[in-house]
């Protein structure tokens, strides 16, 4: 059975659902026979998520990675008020993937992406706590010999008010284990939140401002080795020779790793293994994309712009009719809009911990935003069953996409360890490693026709994207009739009523990798909402009466626009020296909005001051999460505006480090007023919608400041200085 | 063998002269609150104290530290929490944490300096880089420990 699971390819475990709404789920399921964990002495689990302590502190577990967006902490608030525990006593721990594989996927998805980690299991973590509420309360009935309809449980206690005994949820753990879970599960309505819905601080923030080994990086082991990468710098290349006499030699050096695309170093410590990487003699075979840089991609996408019959994400009307009838429209718009591939650069660059035991099991140590693809893929490189490895999870230092799918960096770090057997080898790939292997943001092209009646209202609306797949590169059965709708997003789903819309795509995937970037597709938010705003000027509105009046009255886009225009002051002056401007997208369950106030200094310096982001993700499970899922999503946003990009060049990534792909620093960071409006009746993400809108708003106030009219980021290709400045 | 003062204790490690600190730090004394980000003095995750003052422990080497005296993340409040790991919790700035224990040590050596920083001093001293974006709460955390 396990010859066959192991030899089984990734994509065969891979469940690809497209949600109404537009999200991806994406999890992988290893179908292994079920089995019950050991029990641990002294401590009960009064069901999978739920761990009871004879003292009542509670562990819950959770299924999803961590990695600074607090899904730790809201799942956990979300069990902990079904159960009716005692905040203070609660404290969390990750799932383990090897027992989530060995009790047939007990805790659901492990999957982190998408900003799904409380809007697809809120559900099911709910129940588990109601579940283990009302087996705790019969074991107390039970005791005294009472319904369990006469006792109430609260803060960790179990009360029978008739008689007034009460019992310690610790006292009761072992007996509520033993009573079969209700069938009927009501979930507490939330506006009865007393734990949920409150801004109670992150459980994973005193580890982390002690400097308390949690990363994948600080993972120490008794003898444990380390080991540097090299991949073949030249994407889809590989290992033609090393010569690695030199480096062998080095002081501390045990091991050089030869395998596919890539050589490693292995030495008693990092800085050792990575001297020694530089001196080996390398030669690459570049599989004939050495000579591709930006201009070839750049070709490539116009080409596809050019191709007539693309697949359709978008037909509403009939778009040629009205552009062809003058009475219907009587001005046309065009314009092409451009962005580069991005990096995601979290701060921890990737690693993995393998360690092949004595006994033939296989252990893992790393930072990924899925425990089970994290497994599988150790699986595959390893040759060994599932249910001989064990996945350790550690806090990521960021995410952003790049540790869900793939999980190359797990594969290689068991690579590199099953050349040791019996030591546990920490692979940490450098700076520049991170920077050039990457799974980038697509590069995108958009070509954009806006038909206006005589009133200067859109009644037309034309969008042509280029870019390479996400989907196609990934997991090509995602994609439906040529369409990847992380490439569409917002322009085929766009909220405003127009009367005649297409939308077409052309993928157009090159050797360079692409990836699930925060909030995919969300350069279409740019092109959309700042060309949105061109029509409103070239109709000579303002640019939010000329979008409420394309949205319906009870549309939550049209809602989220209005509370965050509200809270910033839009039509009242703004600060002196500064303009506005605004722009709204949906996306990953969630409703945003921004609106930025931003300055341009007479030489063309220009400062964002403030940006007043709001979002509508129906529920706030910890208003404080959600409003730094704000801010990090405003920063995240800006730096694409300001300076980042990957170029191309010799096939390969010209970036290498943070002096020349930047991150905002603490100066460039405007203030952020977030404004959280919640509607209610939905769950929507937080870890991504509030980017969505960022650089549009942004680019839009830039145009109401000098009127320049940005169309491709970043810019640090363009010249902002006022025409009337010397 | 090098000799080292971390935290207040005496080390001895067989260490080339020209290994950066961070590594004899996180693989040789087995100290890994300072991280590794980018190993060119650009983004202060590796940032510690040496006599006081903020040092990105990837851009020092092991031969230039006799006689100084290094403090870390883990010496950095002696009986427990520091105040400024309290002003951390307490505005809940981390959020994945990785750059946090440099930050922590910047401001550390900002208040040193200037126990009333202005956004200025901020600006000018505080040049970590986070990737997830906390600055708005390192702000507001620096400015309540100056009694702002
Ligand atoms: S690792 Fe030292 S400054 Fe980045
Ligand atoms: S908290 Fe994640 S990089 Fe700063």
């Amino acid at each position: 059975m396990t010859t066959t699971q192991t030899t089984m390819k990734r994509r065969d475990f891979l469940k690809v659902s497209a949600t109404a709404a537009g999200a991806l789920a994406l999890e992988f399921c290893l179908p292994v026979a079920t089995a019950r964990a050991a029990p641990q002495a002294g401590v009960t689990e009064v069901n999978a998520w739920i761990v009871i302590h004879p003292d009542d502190r509670v562990v819950i577990r959770i299924a999803r990675s961590e990695m600074g967006q607090g899904t730790f902490t809201a799942l956990a608030q979300l069990v902990a008020e079904e159960l009716d525990c005692d905040w203070a006593k609660v404290s969390a721990e990750f799932a383990s993937p090897n027992e989530h594989i060995r009790r047939n996927r007990i805790w659901g998805s492990m999957s982190t992406g998408g900003s799904m980690g409380v809007r697809t299991s809120q559900d099911y973590v709910r129940k588990a706590g109601a579940s283990a509420r009302a087996m705790l309360v019969g074991a107390a009935g039970r005791r005294w010999n009472v319904p369990a309809a006469e006792c109430l449980a609260d803060r960790g206690i179990v009360t029978h008010p008739p008689t007034g005994r009460k019992l310690r949820y610790g006292e009761l753990a072992a007996e509520a284990a033993k009573i079969p879970p209700p069938q009927d599960i009501k979930l507490r309505d939330p506006k009865d939140w007393k734990i949920a819905g409150k801004p109670v601080h992150r459980l994973d923030i005193p580890d982390k401002v002690m400097g308390k080994p949690v990363f994948g990086v600080d993972v120490a082991l008794p003898g444990m080795l380390h080991a540097s990468i090299a991949q073949c710098p030249v994407f889809g290349g590989k290992l033609k020779n090393v010569e690695a006499k030199d480096a062998l030699a080095m002081r501390g050096v045990k091991n050089v790793v030869k395998q596919g695309d890539f050589v490693a170093v292995i030495a008693d410590s990092w800085w050792r293994a990575d001297q020694a990487l530089q001196k080996l003699d390398i030669e690459w075979d570049e599989a004939g994309h050495g000579g591709i840089g930006n201009a070839e991609i750049d070709a490539m996408l116009r080409q596809g712009l050019d191709v007539t019959g693309l697949p359709k994400a978008r037909e509403t009307g009939n778009v040629d009719a009205a552009f062809a009838d003058v009475g219907q429209v009587a001005k046309v718009i065009e314009a092409e809009y451009a962005s580069p591939y991005l990096h995601h650069a979290t701060m921890e660059p990737m690693t993995c911990t393998a360690w092949f035991k004595g006994d033939g099991s296989l252990e893992v140590w790393t930072s990924t935003q899925d425990g089970e693809a994290a497994l599988h893929e150790a699986a595959a490189a390893s040759g060994l069953p599932p249910e001989r490895i064990e996945v350790h999870k550690m806090m990521l230092g960021g995410g952003f996409g790049r540790r869900g799918f793939p999980q190359d960096f797990v594969g290689q770090g068991v690579k590199i360890a099953k050349a040791m057997p019996g030591v546990p080898v920490k692979l940490m790939w450098s700076r520049e490693e991170d920077m050039r292997h990457g799974y980038y943001r697509p590069a995108s092209l958009v070509r954009m026709k806006a038909g206006l009646d005589q009133q200067g209202r859109l009644v037309a609306l034309r969008a042509k994207a280029a870019c390479p797949s996400i989907l196609k590169a990934l997991i090509p059965r995602a994609m439906r009739d040529g369409i990847d709708f992380t490439a569409v997003l917002g322009l085929a789903d766009m909220p405003y009523t127009v009367p005649h819309q297409r939308v077409e795509y052309a993928v157009r995937n090159g050797h360079v990798p692409v990836g699930f970037w925060r909030a995919p597709g969300q350069q279409n938010g740019f092109y959309r909402e700042c060309f949105i705003d061109e029509l409103a000027h070239a109709a000579g509105q303002d640019p939010l009466a000329y979008r409420l009046a394309m949205l319906a009255a009870d549309d939550k886009d049209r809602l989220i626009l209005e509370a965050t225009a509200r809270a910033a002051g839009w039509g009242t002056p703004p600060p002196p020296g500064q303009h506005r401007g605004l722009a709204v997208m949906s996306g990953f369950g969630s409703f945003a909005a921004a609106v930025a106030e931003v300055s341009v200094s007479a030489t063309g310096q220009l400062k964002v001051h403030r940006v007043v982001v709001g979002v509508d993700s129906g529920h706030v499970v910890n208003p404080d999460t959600c409003r730094a899922q704000a801010e990090s999503n405003v920063v995240y946003g800006l730096g694409p505006v300001l300076y980042q990009e990957i170029n191309i060049r010799n096939g390969r990534v010209v970036e290498a480090n943070f002096n020349n792909f930047r991150l905002p620093r603490i100066a460039e960071m405007p203030k952020v007023d977030t404004v959280l409006a919640p509607t209610g009746g939905f769950w929507g993400g937080h870890g991504e919608p509030a980017i969505l809108p960022v650089a549009p708003a942004v680019c839009n106030a830039i145009f109401a400041t000098t009127g320049k009219r940005v169309r491709s980021l970043p810019l640090s290709h363009h010249e902002l200085r006022r025409p009337d400045s010397a | 063998m090098m000799n080292f003062n971390v935290n207040g204790k005496a080390y001895q490690v067989d260490v080339e002269p020209e290994m950066p600190l961070l590594w004899v730090l996180r693989d040789h004394l087995g100290l890994t609150g300072a991280k590794y980000g980018c190993g060119i003095s650009a983004c202060g995750s590796c940032t510690v104290l040496v006599d006081g003052a903020a040092v990105r422990a990837c851009g020092v080497r092991a031969g230039e530290l006799a006689g100084k005296k290094i403090v870390t993340i883990e010496g950095l409040g002696q009986d427990g929490l520091h105040r400024i790991q309290q002003a951390w919790i307490d505005h809940q700035v981390p959020q994945c944490g990785y750059c946090q224990t440099g930050l922590i040590m910047s401001v550390a050596a900002l208040l040193a300096k200037h126990p009333k920083p202005t956004d200025a001093d901020i600006d000018r001293d505080i040049t970590n880089l986070c990737r997830c974006g906390t600055y708005p709460r390192v702000r507001a955390a620096i400015h309540a420990l100056a009694g702002d």
